[in-house]
């Protein structure tokens, strides 16, 4: 029998109970807080409503769509079963452990979702196909090769944190650009709102890992700073050389690639800001198309603000109750 | 011209953004308990949003601290919010909630850290608000 109290090198240290009474980062309640009353599953999308629209979509317009949504499947997978875990190992505080193993969770979510709408709509054969399809996709699998080389657990857990903040906020885009036009279409809304479900998501979790790399970035001399920053743009270089070919290959039977790429730089700019960066890609590249603006956050433009409104008169808010009750008057 | 009143987080978006607009303004402390400046001349705020999925909590718990206070709110004259689309309908939601709540006009509404045309339409609009605050001076009050 084995001596427990024998202490090995390789010992693994008990790790500290986690009082979420005492933060060390405040920042850790709040996104728990959030993720946990945004929780959600496939099942609670009527996906079903969407079999009319999909017959009506042509064969070539079907294939892309699976495919798309494969790929997506592919970065989810990622994320849940290697990105959130290998930042686990990274994390400062017990909370953020927590609120990463939730991240880790819901991209597993986010996984199961996609075969939520293949089952509801699609041939089996049809799905297949597509799996083997992006399992031997250049660009797909190069991308994943770039993130999986950051993750790898020996390298620096700040590298980890671009990478994942690009995988979240930045890769994720190409594919969800097709769901966002069909639905502006008036075409497969309902499986729309499901990815808006997961895009809402992925803006939380770029958000929160953007916020720990500049924690751990302000930690540093800045020589090791500029190191990084320089690293950043160099993967997010990389990964936009990619992320245009596959772009072309996927959207140009449609004629739609110019706007997607408007799309990709849109976000790579959000990505950059995420992690406490300036955008790279100039405004005239990221001007997306208004349509998909729209279909992104249906129903936030019904008041025009007063700046950039077209007349000079604007609508002053009549005072209402929010259900707030921290607000006392 | 009136003056400027923002609250940003960690991520520093809310921050960057106003340091690039180049206008003087007042932050507004990070953490629950620090003490809250004190607004002697109107102003506009910034505020980000950080609603769930239903709305709430749409505004930082450091905002409605400072608004809470009768001779704070009495000087606010507009409201500007940042977001994020990927939100969906709750994008800057919180500009909205703080117009209704305190009978102000909802300026403005960006993205995070804001582009180069956020800068300068805000630069704009504030300097043609300040001027026709001026010349209505009925027409605000809290």
């Amino acid at each position: 029998m084995k001596d427990l109290t024998h202490s090995r090198p390789d010992h693994r240290a008990v790790p500290r109970a986690v009082n979420w009474n005492r933060l060390e980062d405040d920042i850790d309640l709040d996104v728990w807080n959030r993720l946990t009353v945004n929780f959600w599953l496939p099942e609670k999308v009527p996906l079903s409503n969407d079999i009319q629209g999909w017959s009506q979509l042509t064969d070539e317009e079907r294939t892309l769509t699976i495919r798309v949504f494969t790929g997506l499947t592919l970065l989810d997978t990622i994320q849940n079963t290697v990105g959130a875990p290998t930042l686990m190992q990274d994390a400062i505080t017990p909370h953020e452990e927590a609120v990463l193993s939730n991240i880790a969770f819901m991209e597993a979510v986010h996984a199961r979702s996609y075969s939520s709408v293949f089952s509801t709509l699609c041939q089996t054969a049809e799905v297949d196909e597509a799996f083997r399809w992006s399992a031997e996709n250049e660009h797909l699998q190069a991308k994943s090769r770039l993130i999986l080389d950051e993750y790898d657990a020996t390298a620096s857990p700040l590298r980890k944190k671009v990478a994942s903040v690009f995988l979240e906020s930045f890769l994720f885009y190409s594919g969800f650009y097709l769901p966002m036009h069909w639905s502006s279409r008036a075409r497969l809304t309902n499986t729309a709102d499901l990815i808006r479900l997961i895009i809402r998501d992925e803006a939380i979790h770029g958000y929160y890992i953007g916020y720990k790399f500049q924690r751990g970035l302000e930690r540093l001399p800045e020589s090791e700073r500029q190191e990084l920053k320089d690293f950043t743009f160099a993967l997010l270089f990389d990964l936009y050389e990619i992320e245009a070919r596959y772009t072309e290959q996927l959207y140009d039977g449609l004629g739609l690639t110019e706007d997607v790429k408007h799309f990709l730089h849109y976000n790579a700019n959000k990505a950059l800001q995420n992690l406490g960066f300036e955008a790279l890609f100039p405004e005239d590249a990221c001007k997306v198309n208004p349509a998909i603006m729209a279909a992104l956050s249906p129903n936030s433009d019904e008041n025009h603000d007063f700046f950039s409104g077209s007349g000079s008169s604007y609508v002053i808010g009549k005072a209402v109750a929010t259900e707030d009750e921290d607000w006392d008057f | 011209m009136g003056g400027l009143v923002y609250f940003s987080s960690g991520s520093g978006n809310t921050a960057r953004f106003v340091a690039r607009l180049g206008l003087p303004a007042t932050r507004l402390p990070r953490r629950g308990d620090d003490p809250l400046p004190a607004i002697a001349t109107p102003f506009v705020l910034i505020c980000p949003t950080y609603a769930d999925g239903q709305g709430r909590g749409a505004v930082p718990r450091q905002v409605i601290r400072f608004l809470n206070d009768p001779a704070a709110r009495a000087l606010l004259r507009g409201v500007i919010a940042s977001g994020n689309r990927n939100f969906g309908a709750t994008f800057a939601m919180a500009g909205r909630v703080i117009a209704d709540k305190c009978g102000v006009p909802l300026l403005y509404r960006f993205e995070l850290a804001g582009t180069d045309t956020d800068i300068t339409r805000i630069r704009t609009g504030l300097a043609r608000f300040w001027t026709e605050q001026e010349d209505t001076p009925c027409l605000m009050q809290a």
